[in-house]
């Protein structure tokens, strides 16, 4: 977006993920484009939704079966597969939130005008995180107890009595520490390398075409199509993290409430 | 670009903005919310509607065939109590000819017999009638030809009936082993 206008070609730089701000510039409450588009996302799934479950039927029509069967997804393949039933609807609506709205932020990486996801920048892996890392160690305390629950973390069952010292700081960094930092990583990661991929491709695309030597036009048509086959791997990439994302707070939340 | 670049350098994509963090948290709030208090619950209201209405189906499809089984059964038992009272209905009726027969048999026995019985009381008071007159008869014309022959009369009449009779036995006893 910006090469159009500066002219020349557009490195793609850390910079895409701190547009400046649009609104309540220098408070906490500093919107821009990124927050904005965040926003969009959470009205559009929350809006979305609401009428597709606005007057639910037993048998259900049109936009009825497509949000139930968004739901299902996550009720039958995450929550009861990973958890169970019982403690699968405990932690349905945290699940449901998780992937919609990782899902809709990533999404907004490929939709035009968008163009980045909301996931981009680390404040919502992060938050969503954190509220893993809470929500797995109070079910774990919560169903065995303080004590239990952290021996149950730090020794892991037939481990040899002299491997203990050895094994329980692994544990426990990676349990309480690894845990947390990876899941905001690996979303923050790969919703930022997508997005600096699809602008590589597209904004070398646009200088090629349009300001190098016509020499290098059937590259940027190559890079064109590049961008193309990108941009339909991030779709898969985008469903895919949310899916992962949510999938890992189920399984560590699962793993508190079991000795294993 | 040139104010932007100035700024970058304070730039750590690991380290959240507070504004990055509140915003968020609101939507992770807002998206939360309608999840949690509104689509979610109407969900799985409408899910378990619909197993207890496919629950409700089978339970009312297992009842109308443990129904149908039981009428097919009390029809059953009844075709055979129905079958066994015929049979039994048949076995009085044939018992109950044959009974009958046997008496009707018997009746007509009894009847015979006491036919014959009559027959022969009657024969033998006829003859026995017959034989008193003939005795009488013959006592008298024995007695008359006897007068006649012998040209007495005999006037003791208890003295003659002791004669008469007298010669009648003789003359059954001579005639009796001869009848036999």
């Amino acid at each position: 977006m910006l090469a159009a206008s500066e002219g020349g070609f557009h490195k793609p730089s850390i910079e895409e993920f701190f547009p400046g701000a649009l609104l309540f510039a220098g408070t906490p409450f500093e919107i821009n484009r990124i927050m904005l588009i965040r926003l969009v996302m959470t009205v559009v799934v929350a809006g979305f939704f609401l009428i597709a479950m606005r007057r639910p039927k037993l048998v259900p029509r049109g936009v009825q079966n497509l949000g139930e069967y968004a739901l299902d997804f996550v009720r039958i393949h995450i929550a009861e597969e990973v958890m169970g039933r019982d403690n699968g609807r405990r932690f349905l609506p945290l699940l449901t939130t998780f992937f919609f709205l990782v899902w809709a932020c990533n999404l907004a990486g490929v939709i035009p005008l968008f163009n980045i996801a909301g996931s981009a920048v680390v404040g919502l892996p992060l938050v969503l995180s954190v509220v893993t890392y809470v929500v797995f160690n109070y079910a774990g305390i919560k169903s065995q107890g303080f004590g239990r629950y952290l021996k149950n973390q730090l020794i892991p069952t037939g481990v040899p009595v002299y491997m203990l010292p050895l094994v329980m700081p692994i544990e426990l960094v990676s349990t309480f520490i690894l845990r947390p930092f990876t899941l905001t990583v690996r979303l923050l990661a790969n919703m930022m390398a997508g997005h600096l991929m699809l602008v590589l491709f597209f904004s070398a695309t646009s200088f090629l075409l349009f300001e190098a030597s016509a020499l290098f036009k059937p590259v940027g048509v190559l890079s064109f199509a590049m961008g193309f086959v990108f941009t339909l791997f991030e779709l898969l990439v985008q469903f895919l993290q949310a899916y992962i994302f949510t999938m890992l707070t189920a399984v560590y939340i699962d793993l508190a409430m079991h000795e294993h | 670009m040139n104010s932007q670049t100035v700024i970058a350098a304070e730039h750590n994509v690991l380290l959240p903005a507070t504004y990055d963090i509140v915003w968020s948290t609101v939507c992770l709030v807002i998206i939360g919310l309608v999840f949690w208090k509104k689509v979610l619950p109407l969900f799985q209201k409408v899910l378990a509607e619909r197993t207890e209405k496919i629950e409700g189906g089978i339970a009312k499809a297992e009842a109308a065939q443990a129904e149908a089984q039981r009428t097919l059964e009390q029809y059953r038992a009844q075709l055979a109590e129905a079958r066994a009272e015929a049979a039994r209905i048949r076995d009085d009726a044939r018992a109950e000819g044959q009974r009958i027969v046997d008496e009707m048999r018997e009746q007509a026995q009894a009847e015979a017999n006491r036919i014959v019985a009559q027959g022969q009381a009657q024969l033998a008071a006829q003859k026995a009638q017959i034989v008193a007159e003939l005795r009488a008869d013959l006592g008298r014309v024995a007695v008359d030809l006897a007068g006649r022959v012998v040209g007495e009369s005999l006037e003791d009449e208890a003295r003659r009936r002791g004669t008469v009779d007298r010669f009648l036995d003789e003359l059954d006893a001579v005639s009796a082993p001869a009848a036999k």
